[in-house]
Parts: structure tokens; C-alpha cells; sequence
């Protein structure tokens, strides 16, 4: 922050070097990212007993962070993402059933078969409104199920999917019951593919993605193939998803119908809505907000937590992210003036 | 004289609608054309012909010898043909810099590098610093598109289209809602552009209209009325009773 402000008090700047700075200055690290990071790390000493939780909020961040990359940066919306999640577990879930156990090789299979199904329905994305996406969407993840479901000798079927066996991270580290080795393992994956995402929607390619977004007509008037990256943005988001998918069934050791679930699309969403759509940090805050209410509202009201969830959800959506930030920046204005002093 | 772009019989009905009536006409290389006629004529149509935005009913299109009439858009920006939009089309929470930069980058090539940090070329930044220059957008680059003052983002509508490197383009109305004095601003680097550089301008200002245009096309009901040399088509009184004697242009 310091630097943009020192190439704003050098006038005589040269606008091709102002420019670099400014574009630069998009993509730089600011504080608080640090800061989420260290506390995500520090969180397996300050709580350890709640590293299941924690390993949870990891994984739905993954899958909320490859939902936000199509519906933040593409604008494509989905009520069927979970069908990505659902084919990485069971990927891994099975690797893990007949004997290949490694988690990386699970992650990697998983992502690569989630890739290609996201890959296959891209195509049925690429033209048609909002309604008709969320419809394809919605329907391809049901068949899955129905597919997950009828092919019972394969996935277990309604008994989910039993005895897979995960080895050892990196061959060092055995999945323990506290959830440490789970939760590490997660947040590692998201990290890792949380900066890779990062670099790229400040690539060349994010920066396109984002005109797409915001007028595809204009888009293609300056030579961008539209339909293209939306199916590569797709591909990559399956990607994502698939291997959210892999860690919870490596973490878990279980695979059930569930993966596949509506709810679990829908879910996802509300996540990624919650925390905030479109600069990658959503699905992390999202998560974390969804899972600890759940958390603490299952616990007072078993039955009804969902209400609360529902109300924030509506209250967010109807008084606007921006201003509910505005009131909380004014309420916070003075603090804030007060560390810069 | 070589042809940059050529239309064959080309159609395009709106239901029972001819918007664009067998228009068969051919821009020659470097030429600054003008494309005039009363609202609703079809120019707007036919540009969005021209650039692939609508299929033709029937008819073709030829762009520097090779028939494009079914290429996607983009691979007619690739190959050449840019525009600008009657109705600015932009990105409206992307930045000016943002904007033509992007432009600048895809034409080179780099729109699918997704390893490399925006803003890391040189040759784009300098390029897009250049552009943004010239159209007096330099003080505005860092701000967000959608707060900009509508002058501003109608020439930053000219500066993505020229961006793209053109070597023919079609500008529709960019003066359209530009104060009277800075209208000739406009047309003046759109003037400025390299003499093999083909111009296809849609204005209602005649008096732009004769300063920039060599030769001058006219559209009346979606069909081609006359196309000439710019003194002749003003001296012509079959042109001055359909359109010029309308007395101006509301
Ligand atoms: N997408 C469309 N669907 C139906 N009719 C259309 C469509 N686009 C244009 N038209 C009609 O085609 C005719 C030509 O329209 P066009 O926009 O090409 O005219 P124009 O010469 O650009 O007019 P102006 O000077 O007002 O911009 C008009 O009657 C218009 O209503
Ligand atoms: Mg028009």
C-alpha cells in the first residue's frame, strides 16, 4: 500500500510505468490475507479439539472457492456442483477401496475425472440463459446420483462406500482421530490451490474472464473466444471441486450418496453467497461462518439451525453486501483511524 | 485498388421486416467511408452483419478476399475487422487501463496465459499507456469504467476498437451524445489512423460527415441507395430529398 502510494506522489511519472505500477498494485498481497493464513495455521494449536470442524471448513472452502470460480469470475451459476464433488470422492474413495491409498494419487485422480465430466458438460453451458444453466446443472448432478445409486456393486449405494483405506501423507504422516493430520493435509491442498487461483484470475486469462463476464459482447468484439474460456474456467472449477470432493473422502475414510446430494449444491452457494462473491476469499469466510453456525445453532436448536442460516442468507442478500460493509466500516471508521495514527 | 470488405446480396429479415435489403457494396483499401441514412435505414444492421453479431439471412460476407460470412466474431477481430457500438459497450467495473490492455493483449496473443501475472508484458502496458494517451484517458486509467462521465467512456469505446489494431473498422455514431466541440476531437485520431487503415463511419452530422469521408454511402429502408464520392453524393438531389432534405437529423 505504501508503494502505491509512492508512485501516486511522483508526478512526473511516465503513464506506461504508472500503468505497470497500478496493475501490479491489483495483484499484490495485502495484510489481512496474510493474516487469514496464520490463522488458519494457528488454529490446530489454539483449538485442537475442533480439527474435525476445522478440516470440514477447510474442505467446504475448497469446493466453495471452485464454485466461486465460475460464478464469481465467469458468471455461470450452478445448483449441481456437487456432481464434481461427488465423482473426486468417489474417485479416491474407490482408489482407496482396491489398494491405492495414497492421498496424492487420490487428489490427482479425482481431479483429473471431475475435470473431464466438467469438461464434457461445459458444453451444454455455453449458450442458454442463467434459468438454463441452473436446470443442467441441477439435472446432471441428479443423474449422478441415480447413476451413484443404481450402480450399487460399484459405490455401495445407499450403504455408501466402505473400507477405503487412505495411507499416509507423503508416506510420513498416518490420518489420526484428533483430525490433525486431516486438517494440515486439507488446508495444505487449499492453499496451494487457493494460490494458484489467485495467480490466476490476475493472469491475462482471469483478466478476459472477467470481460466475459461483464459483457461477453464486447468480449468477443475485441477477439476473445467466449465460449472457450468458459469451458476452460469450467474444466479447471470441476477440477477444484473434484478434489474437494477427494478430501473429504480421504479424510472421512467414507464415501455416501450424499456427495451428490442437491443440498449439498445448494449449500455450497449459500456458502459462497455468505461469504462474499467474486474475490476468492468468499468461500473461505463462508465456510468458516456456515460451519461455525451450524455448529453452534445445531447445538441449541437441533432441529431448526437452518432457519438462522436462512435468515442471514435472506438479510444478506436484500440489504446488500456493500452497505452492510459501509455500516461496519463507518462503526469501525475510528478504530481504524486510530491504528494508522 | 483492392477490396478490404464486400457484401454479396446480403439480407437479413426481422420476421416480415427487411432490415437489410440485397446490399451488395464494396469498400476499397484505405478509403474513409461514411454510411448515412434516416433512423432506422439498417445501418446499425449491418454493421452487426458485417462483424458476425447477426447471421444474414442470406447473402455473404467478404473480408479481404475470403468469405467470412459464417466466422465467429472474435476470429473476425482477429482477422482484422474491429468496430465500436451505437450503445457503449464496455466493461463497466474494469478500469480503462484494465480495458485496453486486455484488448492489446489478446491481439498479441497472450489472452490465454493464465501462469503469468497482467500488467507483466511490456509491450502490452506501453502499447495500452500509448492508446489511452492519445484519447486523453490517461488521468482516468486507474478508475472503475461504470464512474467515469459519459465523454470519457464513449472515447474509451473508440480506444478498445483501435486497440484491437484494425485494419478496417466501423464506427457506429461514435460522436453520438459527444459535446459539439469535441466531436471533431474524435474524428480527428480516428483521422489520424494509418492510411491503409479502412473507416467505415455511420454519422447523422453532416458537416462530419463531409470533413472526415472520401466516399459516402447511403441507406434507405435496409436497401443501398447510392454510393459515390463524397462531393457527388452531396451534390446529388435524389440524395438531398431522401436524406439531406429531411433537414437534419433528430
Ligand atoms: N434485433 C432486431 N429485431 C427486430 N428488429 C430489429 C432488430 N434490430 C433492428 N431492427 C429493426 O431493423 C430496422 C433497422 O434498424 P437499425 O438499428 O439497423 O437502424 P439504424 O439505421 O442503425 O438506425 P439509427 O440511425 O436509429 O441507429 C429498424 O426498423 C429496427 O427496428
Ligand atoms: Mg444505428
Amino acid at each position: 500500500m505504501t508503494d502505491i502510494a509512492a508512485a501516486a506522489a511522483v508526478p512526473q511519472i511516465s503513464p506506461a510505468a504508472d500503468a505497470r505500477l497500478m496493475l501490479a498494485a491489483a495483484a499484490r498481497w495485502r495484510w489481512w490475507e496474510f493474516a487469514v493464513w496464520i490463522a488458519a495455521l494457528a488454529a490446530i494449536v489454539v483449538f485442537p479439539r475442533n480439527l474435525l470442524l476445522l478440516n470440514e471448513i477447510a474442505i467446504l472452502a475448497l469446493f466453495a472457492l471452485s464454485l466461486d470460480l465460475i460464478l464469481g469470475f465467469a458468471g455461470i451459476v450452478s445448483l449441481g456442483h456437487a456432481a464434481f464433488f461427488g465423482v473426486g470422492a468417489y474417485a479416491a474413495g474407490l482408489l482407496g477401496k482396491f489398494g491405492y491409498g495414497d492421498p496424492f494419487l487420490g487428489l490427482a485422480a479425482a481431479a483429473a475425472v471431475a475435470a473431464v465430466l466438467g469438461f464434457a458438460t461445459s458444453f451444454l453451458l455455453l449458450r442458454g440463459s442463467d434459468l438454463t444453466r441452473l436446470m443442467v446443472t441441477l439435472g446432471i448432478a441428479l443423474m449422478l446420483l441415480e447413476l451413484a445409486n443404481r450402480e450399487a456393486w460399484l459405490t455401495g449405494g445407499a450403504d455408501g462406500l466402505q473400507g477405503v483405506t487412505i495411507g499416509p501423507v507423503l508416506g510420513l504422516f498416518d490420518f489420526d482421530l484428533s483430525g490433525r493430520t486431516a486438517y494440515l493435509y486439507s488446508l495444505g491442498v487449499l492453499f496451494v490451490l487457493f494460490l494458484l487461483a489467485r495467480r490466476i484470475i490476475h493472469s491475462p486469462f482471469g483478466l478476459s474472464l472477467r470481460a466475459v463476464k461483464q459483457n461477453p459482447l464486447r468480449a468477443r468484439a475485441i477477439g476473445i473466444s467466449v465460449a472457450v474460456r468458459l469451458v476452460a474456467i469450467y474444466t479447471l472449477s470441476a477440477a477444484f471441486a473434484g478434489v474437494a470432493g477427494a478430501l473429504s473422502a480421504q479424510t472421512t475414510q467414507y464415501v455416501s450418496l450424499e456427495v451428490f446430494d442437491f443440498i449439498r449444491s445448494a449449500d455450497v452457494m449459500l456458502v459462497l453467497v455468505l461469504g462474499g462473491v467474486g474475490y476468492l476469499y468468499g468461500g473461505i469466510f463462508g465456510a468458516l461462518i456456515f460451519k461455525l453456525m451450524q455448529d453452534y445453532l445445531s447445538a441449541i436448536t437441533p432441529q431448526y439451525w437452518q432457519f438462522w442460516i436462512g435468515l442471514v442468507l435472506v438479510i444478506l442478500v436484500l440489504a446488500g453486501r456493500e452497505r452492510i460493509g459501509a455500516q461496519l466500516t463507518r462503526l469501525f471508521a475510528p478504530l481504524l483511524r486510530w491504528r494508522r495514527a | 485498388m483492392t477490396v478490404a470488405l464486400e457484401t454479396r446480396n446480403l439480407v437479413k429479415r426481422f420476421g416480415g421486416l427487411v432490415a437489410t435489403d440485397d446490399v451488395s457494396i464494396a469498400f476499397q483499401k484505405g478509403v474513409r467511408y461514411a454510411l448515412i441514412g434516416p433512423n432506422g435505414a439498417g445501418k446499425t444492421t449491418l454493421i452487426n452483419l458485417l462483424t458476425g453479431v447477426l447471421r444474414p439471412t442470406g447473402g455473404a460476407v467478404i473480408l479481404e478476399g475470403a468469405d467470412i460470412t459464417g466466422m465467429a466474431p472474435h476470429r473476425r477481430v482477429q482477422n482484422g475487422l474491429a468496430r465500436t457500438f451505437q450503445i457503449n459497450q464496455l466493461f463497466p467495473e474494469m478500469t480503462p487501463l484494465q480495458t485496453v490492455g486486455l484488448a492489446v493483449s489478446e491481439r498479441q496473443g497472450h489472452g490465454r496465459e493464465w501462469w503469468r501475472l497482467a500488467g507483466g508484458k511490456r509491450e502490452v502496458i506501453d502499447e495500452a499507456a500509448a492508446i489511452l494517451e492519445r484519447f486523453g484517458l490517461t488521468d482516468v486509467m486507474g478508475a472503475e469504467t461504470k464512474v467515469l462521465p459519459y465523454g470519457k467512456q464513449r472515447l474509451l469505446e473508440i480506444a478498445v476498437a483501435i486497440a484491437c489494431r484494425p485494419r478496417v473498422l466501423l464506427l457506429d455514431e461514435p460522436a453520438a451524445g459527444v459535446p459539439e466541440e469535441e466531436r471533431h476531437e474524435i474524428l480527428d485520431i480516428v483521422g489520424g489512423l494509418p492510411d491503409d487503415v479502412t473507416i467505415l463511419l455511420i454519422e447523422h452530422d453532416m458537416d462530419l460527415v463531409f470533413s472526415f469521408a472520401q466516399r459516402i454511402a447511403v441507406l434507405v429502408n435496409g436497401g443501398l441507395f447510392m454510393e459515390g464520392a463524397a462531393k457527388d453524393i452531396a451534390a446529388d438531389p435524389r440524395v438531398r430529398e431522401v436524406y439531406l432534405g429531411e433537414g437534419g437529423h433528430g
